[in-house]
């Protein structure tokens, strides 16, 4: 059933990387991508994995999630990997009908489907370890500074909190009206893509209406609560940084700064 | 006593700008007057369509009348300089308690009024604690929404509203979605409130028993107030009840009948102990 | 009589294998007759809307099997579950929900289109439907859209009235409504139960709004089926139901408090005819006047 995807993947704790503020790690996990970006070595790599490997470690986010959290990306592992494998020149390590192995390819294949894998594993770590709502929080706060430029900062974020909200109830909600629709013989699992594209067309008119019913709804109770825009407005959560973070923050520098210094001693 | 809200003849109809043919605008509301008095719970009745609801929008600010005035807390609803004090002095919580949840975690929705008036986070957070507990949801106060029953969602509704600290809270049908288990818990939050914390009640709701709880029913008809009195005193009348497409307690119902019978039954009557005292005198 | 619903050991897991697993419902043993007009109470999440949903098809048991008209619904080389839709026609919870067409006509038609019924079939059931739940001709040609609530939830019951199932089951139809929508939909439901003949379930969290309606009913407690017996015989029952959380009619709570004070009296009343005709007995068997004896 539809209700069975988890959305926002977060899993509370009171680790040190939960405790982190979330601007802080949303930093930091950007100054992890760069290391993976910037390694041209394996060794950088290594540095960028153990960096990783600490940060899970601690936030005891059991290992199963990593797994979980590459799944989906796997059909671009493979393709990645294919590409790598089949299209890079170089020595032929073996051969097989017309298929030229390198050991380039091998090297750029491997490399390749690591970074990635770290990438994903490393960004979900953000997720896994922050609540959706806070990370909205963090995300205004971080571009605070465009508002001097009229971007609308705050709508976005409220938005997004929004949104947050009621997508495991429009997500019920759709199980429903499908529910309801098959209940009256609404065939549809089978026929071809018209058919089944014209199939939908009693599940989304339904939808959308209760959806600008709630959003009419909504208006009014946000109304009835005083909401006048993102001017004036003080949080229940204010965002507090300490030494923790900056502290976190150095070592993810320190390890980028490890992976500049691979680079330069072996290439 | 002190009233927090007055209607003054109020007339009520929608815009058609939008319509056409500009046909006469159907009057939801006609010549309606009516007062509320501080720390009283008040039950408002009718069938849908009626105007209950319309009436419930004008006592913060949320609908303007077309004719008459409407006041609350000493302030004209139609003065917008004051627009933000009415809101602070009298909340809503209306029928879905899925649509009136802004945040993703209780404590940040309790809080999200809050958030709109600017309040400091060290008295928000103070606000919102007490908030919670006085509708007995302090311990769900990390669950997200939508990990809730309808009966706490809507506790949580109401907790957003009495974070604001207001002296009367209207309630627009807030039982009508919940299983009975829910509709209880509702019903007895809004009764302590109104109790202990003297916050003065304006229940719409279509479910007889809960109106008789209240101090004072008011039952509607075609925009206009056609009853005003306790409830004992309301639902003696039965046919006519019956007669504007309502109800009665169903002991109410039973006293009534018994009258029709000839056996003295006191159709003021409207509690379950009430009824059993008086059959007890009849049968023994 | 071959009864038109049986279940056998008739259980649903919910998330096998994840930690979210849960039994909603468990080994339940159910028969009912053709023609019957029978109630389903449990509190929320006591596994009646899940039990419901297997008697169409929409959700397969974990285990047990389950019977329409004696046919073993999730046996594949003899039942098409399409089919088992049009029997047992299901209305959901605040079904008004659901519609999409632009006319009443056409969202009542959706049913029986899917059916592959010819024109002339579908806009007589339409037009039958339609007047079973009082929706005038002229209200046909509108969009459902301009409808009143009460209007809109005629408008969908009626769309699975249309498909003339054997059975119907109608989730909490009342919900939300005021009270003279509530006995207009109720009245119109035994409307359909008169001229059809179909089984009717009728399913409620209030044992008030089932007890005028069904001859029989069957509880649910915490995913299992706690009992199903005749409707006062469930009424003798009335204190294990109200510990469930579920609502008690106000007059059965008033003889349960008379006979804490001591009074001889029965506590399995549930309406007011009922009642009525109870204190006439008492007061004719202790000797008292009743000024209107016929």
């Amino acid at each position: 059933m539809l209700s069975d995807i988890t959305i926002g993947q977060y899993f509370p704790g009171k680790s040190a990387v939960h405790r982190l503020d979330p601007r802080f790690k949303i930093i930091i996990t950007a100054i992890f991508i760069v290391m993976l970006f910037s390694a041209d070595t394996f060794a950088g790599l290594a540095i960028g994995l153990i960096f990783m490997c600490i940060s899970y470690g601690i936030s005891k986010i059991p290992g199963k999630l990593i797994a979980k959290s590459l799944k989906p990306i796997i059909p671009i592992i493979v393709i990645t990997s294919i590409l790598n494998l089949f299209f890079i020149g170089g020595a032929s390590v073996f051969h097989i009908w017309k298929i030229n192995i390198t050991d380039e390819g091998l090297r750029t294949a491997a490399f390749m489907v690591i970074r990635i894998a770290a990438l994903i594993a490393g960004s979900s770590l953000l997720t896994y370890t922050t609540s959706p709502i806070i990370l909205t929080d963090a995300v205004e706060q971080l571009m605070e500074p465009l508002k001097k430029l009229h971007f609308p900062v705050h709508e976005l974020a409220m938005m997004m909190t929004i949104a947050l909200r009621f997508i495991p109830t429009l997500i019920e909600e759709t199980d429903k009206i499908m529910a309801a629709q098959k209940a009256r013989g609404a065939d549809m699992d089978s026929g071809g893509l018209i058919h089944r594209a014209k199939a939908l067309i009693p599940i989304l008119i339904p939808l959308f209406i209760s959806a600008f019913r709630r959003a009419e709804e909504l208006a009014l109770a946000m109304e009835c609560r005083c909401y006048k825009g993102g001017e004036g407005r003080t949080k229940l959560k204010t965002l507090k940084s300490g030494g923790a973070d900056y502290a976190a923050m150095s070592l993810s520098l320190l390890f980028l700064a490890g992976v500049f210094v691979t680079n330069a001693v072996l290439q | 006593m002190e009233k927090i809200i007055t209607a003054e003849h109020v007339d009520f109809h929608y815009s058609n700008d939008y319509d056409e043919e500009k046909t006469e605008p159907v009057q939801v509301l006609k010549d309606l007057s009516l007062n509320i008095k501080k720390g009283e719970f008040l039950a408002i009745l009718g069938h849908n369509g009626c105007g209950k609801s319309t009436i419930a929008k004008h006592f913060n600010a949320i609908l303007l009348p077309c004719g008459g005035k409407v006041y609350t807390a000493g302030f004209d609803t139609s003065d917008e300089a004051h627009l933000f004090d009415i809101r602070n002095h009298v909340g809503m919580v209306f029928q879905n308690p899925d649509n009136q949840l802004v945040a993703t975690i209780v404590e940040e929705d309790v809080a999200f009024a809050l958030e709109n008036m600017g309040v400091d986070p060290a008295e928000m957070r103070e606000r919102v604690d007490s908030a919670l507990k006085s509708v007995g949801m302090y311990e769900y106060r990390e669950h997200s929404p939508h990990q809730l029953s309808g009966g706490q969602k809507q506790r949580v509704a109401i907790a957003g509203i009495i974070a604001m600290r207001p002296d009367c809270i209207v309630l627009d049908e807030p039982t009508a979605m919940l299983d009975p288990k829910g509709r209880r818990e509702v019903i007895s939050t809004i009764r302590e409130l109104n109790e202990k914390y003297g916050i003065t009640i304006v229940l719409i709701t279509h479910y007889m028993d809960e109106a008789a709880q209240a101090d004072r029913v008011v039952v509607m008809d075609g925009g206009r107030i056609i009853m005003d009195d306790v409830p004992s005193e309301v639902f003696s009348h039965v046919e006519k009840m019956k007669s504007l497409g309502l109800d009665v307690p169903q002991v109410t119902e039973l006293m009534f009948r018994l009258s029709e019978l000839g056996i003295e039954g006191d159709t003021h009557i409207i509690d379950e102990d009430g009824c059993a005292e008086a059959l007890m005198d009849i049968l023994s | 009589m071959e009864p038109i619903i049986r279940t056998e050991k008739l259980t649903y897991t919910y998330s096998v294998g994840t930690p979210f697993e849960k039994t909603a419902v468990k080994d339940v043993d159910l028969e009912i007759e053709p023609g019957e007009l029978i109630g389903i109470i449990g509190h929320t999440g006591s596994g009646k809307s899940t039990l419901i949903q297997h008697f169409n098809g929409l959700i397969k048991p974990t285990s047990g099997k389950i019977y329409i008209d004696g046919q073993d619904i999730w046996d594949k080389n003899s039942c098409n579950i399409r089919d088992i839709r049009f029997k047992v026609g299901l209305v959901f919870q605040y079904p008004e929900y659901q519609i999409f067409e632009e006319t009443v006509y056409k969202d009542i038609a959706f049913g029986p289109k899917n059916m592959g019924l010819d024109e002339k079939e579908i806009d007589r059931r339409v037009r039958e439907t339609a007047e079973i739940v009082g929706l005038s001709e002229e209200t046909l040609g509108k969009s459902p859209f301009e409808l009143s609530g009460g209007q809109k939830r005629r408008v969908a019951i009626a769309g699975v009235m249309a498909m003339e199932p054997k059975v119907l089951i109608l989730d909490e139809p009342t919900a939300g409504l005021d009270p003279k929508g509530r006995d207009l939909i109720m009245s119109r439901i035994k409307e359909f139960h008169r001229r059809t003949g179909a089984t009717v379930l009728l399913v409620s969290h209030s044992m008030e709004d089932v007890a005028k309606f069904a001859s029989r009913i069957i509880v649910m407690n915490k995913s299992e089926l706690f009992c199903c017996d005749e409707t006062p015989e469930i009424f003798k029952k009335a204190d294990e139901i109200s510990a469930m959380g579920l609502a008690v009619p106000q007059i059965t709570r008033v003889f349960m408090k008379l006979r804490q004070s001591g009074l001889d009296i029965r506590t399995d009343v549930y309406t007011l005819d009922f009642a009525i005709k109870t204190l006439r007995e008492y007061m004719l068997a202790h000797g008292k006047e009743i000024p209107h004896a016929e």
